[in-house]
């Protein structure tokens, strides 16, 4: 079985964003990048599936700047074993990197694509769908275990209400969600031998996809702040404070 | 104009959420049809048709849609958007597993979890776990949104819109229910409740989740949740988690007992009117949001608060 992950290069998760003066956008400059964390978790899947022998390849995608091979590397150093980067400088929607990855899935004809279920940049959560949409393939989202079972994927999903457990014909489309793995840190060797694993290098135009944005970005803004309150002694104040306030 | 808004339910009952979607698509504008699909949602359809401001209630029945499966869903509700601008769903899983495929299948980018309508074109949505937020206009002839629950007001209950029956798609699917795990309670929604109480990594256990949160609840008649770290220790169920990539609350009243503060806890429960926190550490991150703030040991702070409530 071959498998696909997208994986986003994204401001790390522990950095506080700022918001630029000019309310463009946020700071990018001199900002850790890492892998989008949901996507560390597709890649740990996909290489575990490979160690239980059911997967032979993984290939990993990525679409943003030329660093985005970094992003492309720790998921080699993790254990998947090629890469292709879709360079461009361009912001690329969700829509966008739906479509350049359903023409990276008809080149490639993976059983299964496991993408995360969030982009923390963009807090989207719509690519894996939408790639299910336009390839027709059915979808397991929010996974928080993917059994494999013949043709068959079995994934049990984090609802609202709890867990749901769905049957997928494939070649299917799994998003993940936060407790479906932990991922493994790489180690140097496999960092080493990273850098020798293929990686290919396209562009959108190699897939003739049309990535103009649909969507426009007015304004991007700080959030209204929150004062921090005051401490409370003890229990007994605390109490009374939420009374007075008409909280209890 | 008219909007098509996808109905939350889980057969029996509508969720909330789906209320307030339709005081969303009333800020959008036009004419608002509600769609339930569902088995046996008699009774969800004649509650949709009360909600105010619906114009009609499309009814589809049957046993594919009883677990709204996004492929079911996208069968059923593609064919429809012909008559319709919007797509408007509440960001429940629900939303989120069904809006993207439609708005792909229509060749529109999705606009997820709006808190905010300006005009029929512009909205409002936070980025980086509510750190920034994104005002963005769309060209696309036909607009698909998912909404916020916390940042619009349910709508009322005085209406009396037609129900029409829209007929089952019969594409065949490639996906199908197997099972669910649905933890039944008496509790309030989580997020619907108008006070929730949340436990951290700090309970240690979920013994201790139980023995210390869930008395504080009862007496708070409080939703119970809890942190990314309470969940991944197996302290409490998995969709009680109150985050960026969890639920987003904002009730009366957020205790936030044994928990730091991280930007994506905070993302989940920063719109809280009250919140108090509870944490040992004084430098605690939660106390930058916090209303009210005791540094205490929750193993003798929270036995002691319920008490005295
Ligand atoms: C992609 C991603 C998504 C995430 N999404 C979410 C999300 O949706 N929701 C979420 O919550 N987190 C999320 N997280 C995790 C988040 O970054 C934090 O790790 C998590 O919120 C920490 O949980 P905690 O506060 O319970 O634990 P900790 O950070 O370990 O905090 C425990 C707190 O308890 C206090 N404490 C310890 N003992 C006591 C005591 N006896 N009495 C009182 N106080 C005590 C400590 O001082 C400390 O402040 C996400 C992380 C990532 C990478
Ligand atoms: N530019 C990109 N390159 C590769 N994968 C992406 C990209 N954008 C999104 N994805 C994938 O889609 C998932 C969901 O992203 P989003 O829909 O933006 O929240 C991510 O976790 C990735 O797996």
């Amino acid at each position: 079985m071959k498998v696909l992950v997208p994986v986003k290069r994204v401001i790390d998760y522990n950095v506080k964003v700022r918001v630029k003066s000019d309310k463009t956008g946020v700071d990018l400059a001199n900002v850790k990048m890492s892998m989008n964390p949901f996507d560390e978790i597709s890649v740990e899947e996909a290489v575990r599936m490979k160690e239980a022998g059911t997967v032979s390849e993984i290939v990993v995608v990525s679409i943003g700047p030329q660093q985005a091979q970094e992003t492309i590397r720790t998921a080699l150093a993790m254990g998947a074993d090629r890469g292709i980067l879709v360079k461009t400088d361009e912001m690329v929607e969700p829509l966008g990197v739906a479509k350049i990855l359903a023409k990276i899935v008809a080149e490639e004809t993976p059983d299964l694509v496991i993408l995360g279920k969030q982009a923390i940049d963009d807090d989207s959560n719509q690519t894996g769908q939408m790639l299910g949409a336009i390839l027709d393939w059915p979808q397991g989202t929010f996974a928080s275990e993917v059994k494999v079972d013949g043709g068959q994927f079995h994934v049990t999903r984090e609802v609202d209400g709890g867990l749901q457990t769905v049957a997928l014909d494939g070649p299917a489309i799994v998003t993940v969600d936060l407790r479906l793995n932990e991922p493994r840190y790489a180690s140097l060797p496999n960092i080493m031998k990273a850098k020798k694993k293929p990686v290919d290098t396209k562009a959108p135009e190699d897939y003739g996809v049309d990535i103009a944005p649909r969507l426009s970005v007015l304004e991007v803004s700080e959030p209204a702040v929150r004062e921090a309150g005051e401490k409370v002694e003890d229990v007994a104040t605390l109490v009374s404070k939420l009374k007075t306030a008409g909280a209890i | 104009m008219a909007v098509l808004i996808i109905a939350d339910h889980d057969n029996a009952a509508l969720s909330d959420a789906t209320a307030k979607t339709v005081t969303a698509a009333q800020a959008f504008g036009g004419e608002i049809d509600v769609l339930v699909a569902g088995e046996c949602a008699a009774d969800v359809a004649a509650e949709a048709a009360k909600l105010t401001g619906v114009r009609k209630v499309l009814h589809a029945d049957g046993v594919v849609y009883k677990k709204q499966l996004a492929e079911a869903m996208e069968a059923l509700i593609v064919p429809l958007m012909d008559g319709y601008d919007a797509l408007f769903a509440p960001a429940t899983t629900m939303g989120k597993n069904v809006t993207p495929r439609i708005a792909a299948k229509l060749d529109v980018m999705q606009i997820s979890d709006i808190i905010e309508i300006k005009d029929s074109a512009t909205f409002v949505r936070p980025i980086y776990a509510g750190n920034a937020i994104m005002t963005v206009s769309s060209s696309d002839a036909k607009k698909v949104v998912t909404v916020r629950g916390t940042a619009f007001a349910a709508a009322g209950s005085d209406g009396s819109a037609a129900i029409e029956t829209v007929s089952a798609s019969d594409a065949p699917l490639k996906s199908s229910f197997v099972s669910e795990e649905v933890v039944k309670s008496d509790r309030p929604e989580l997020t619907a409740a108008k006070s929730v109480v949340s436990g951290g990594r700090a309970l240690g256990s979920e013994d201790e989740f139980q023995r210390l949160i869930v008395p504080l609840a009862d007496k708070l008649g409080a939703a119970v949740g809890a942190s990314r770290a309470a969940v991944d220790a197996g302290y409490a169920p998995n969709d009680y988690q109150v985050g960026q990539t969890g639920k987003i609350v904002a009730p009366e009243l957020y205790v936030a007992v044994g928990i730091s503060g991280a930007i994506q806890h905070l993302a989940g429960m920063k719109d809280s009117k009250i919140i108090v926190a509870i944490n040992k550490d004084d430098e605690a991150p939660i106390f930058q949001v916090a209303d009210y703030g005791l540094v205490a040991d929750l193993f003798s702070a929270v036995p002691e608060l319920t008490e005295a409530l």
